[in-house]
């Protein structure tokens, strides 16, 4: 097991584990978010490819409801 | 109306009334708003998925992007790093090359930070990003904004959510008759009135959320706004007459008694 950020939480994950991997693991449909590994952008074919390593910084965004100008900085969606 | 599209950057869209998908009760309502206003371009904010609920509903469960133009905003940015980041991010989820660009200056007034937004406009345009920028009524900046490769504008009518309306008509005047790009309307908007003057002064849309989530019937709004809106264009396409001081009769002299 490793340790791994993932939206700024702690989390604990198989090692190596790959960003699809966890993805299923979370229960989140790849083909609607965009994720992120240590501030790089991922392409969705490297989702597959791509294992995670020990202290890694992962965000998995989408999208929300919203208009313009809200604040706040990554409050989390649904 | 069908023979009157709006077209930015090669794509074609059916309605003049752009709406934003916040501070609705749920997705029901929003998804009823929206099928009320008869918008075909709906705008989103790029969020952190929530990882540990996963109970919750996806707002493209009910918004289809295959039936709507989503375009991602940048929303809650400050910074041109993060408008660009969030704009990158967005794209990446793979819905849409088009941005709704906000570099946000202030909290309070959250007036565009117009020297970040050139800024990050740049870089997002250079990267492919189809931009439209949430600008201030400045026909300079808007100018800018167009000679850096925007295929619009977004000028706000007033601070987001405030509902104020058209703040200041003369340079809105100016924008649409110095930039030769699509001029949305974006942000202020109070009432149907508010939208049916900026689409009578010749804007080419209007974007709004909360003159209708805010409202007591968000639903009923939105179809105002749809008519708003529709009927502003029609009059600005017909020309209205000049304004007069004094009367000018409408009927005949001729056959009174």
């Amino acid at each position: 097991m490793m340790r791994v950020h993932v939206n700024g939480e702690q989390r604990t994950v198989a090692a190596g584990v790959t960003v699809a991997g966890l993805l299923t693991e979370l229960d989140i449909r790849p083909e609607r978010v965009a994720v992120e590994l240590n501030l790089n952008i991922l392409d969705r074919g490297e989702f597959e490819r791509r294992s995670l390593q020990e202290g890694d910084r992962v965000e998995i965004i989408g999208f929300i409801g919203g208009g313009a100008g809200q604040g706040g900085s990554w409050p989390t969606i649904g | 109306m069908a023979d009157d599209r709006l077209t930015i950057a090669g794509r074609e869209f059916r309605s003049r009334l752009w709406v934003g998908t916040g501070k609705y009760k749920d997705f029901v309502e929003t998804k009823k708003a929206i099928e009320a206003s008869g918008a075909d371009v709906v705008t989103v904010a790029v969020r952190r998925v929530n990882i540990t609920d996963r109970s919750k509903e996806n707002l493209l469960d009910y918004i289809d992007p295959k039936k709507y133009t989503i375009l991602p905003n940048t929303a809650g940015c400050y910074t041109v790093e993060d408008a660009v980041r969030y704009s990158r991010l967005a794209r990446a989820a793979g819905i849409s090359d088009l941005v709704k660009l906000e570099v946000i200056g202030d909290e309070k007034t959250l007036f565009p930070d117009t020297a970040g937004l050139i800024e990050a406009a740049k870089i997002l345009i250079k990267e492919g990003f189809i931009v439209l920028p949430y600008t201030n009524d400045d026909p300079i900046v808007a100018k800018k904004l167009v000679d850096i490769g925007c295929p619009a504008v977004m000028p706000l009518a007033a601070p987001i959510g405030s509902g104020l309306g058209i703040r200041n008509p003369y340079n809105l005047k100016i924008i649409l008759e110095t930039v030769k790009v699509p001029v949305i309307v974006d942000a202020g908007v109070g009432t149907a009135s508010d939208a049916a003057l900026a689409m009578e002064y010749g804007a080419d849309a209007v974007l709004m959320n909360t003159a209708i989530a805010g409202a007591k019937d968000p639903i009923m709004m939105a179809e105002a706004m749809k008519y708003a809106v529709d009927a502003g264009r029609l009059a600005y396409r017909a020309g209205r007459i000049p304004r007069k001081l004094y009367a000018t009769a409408s009927s005949p002299i001729e056959g009174m008694l």
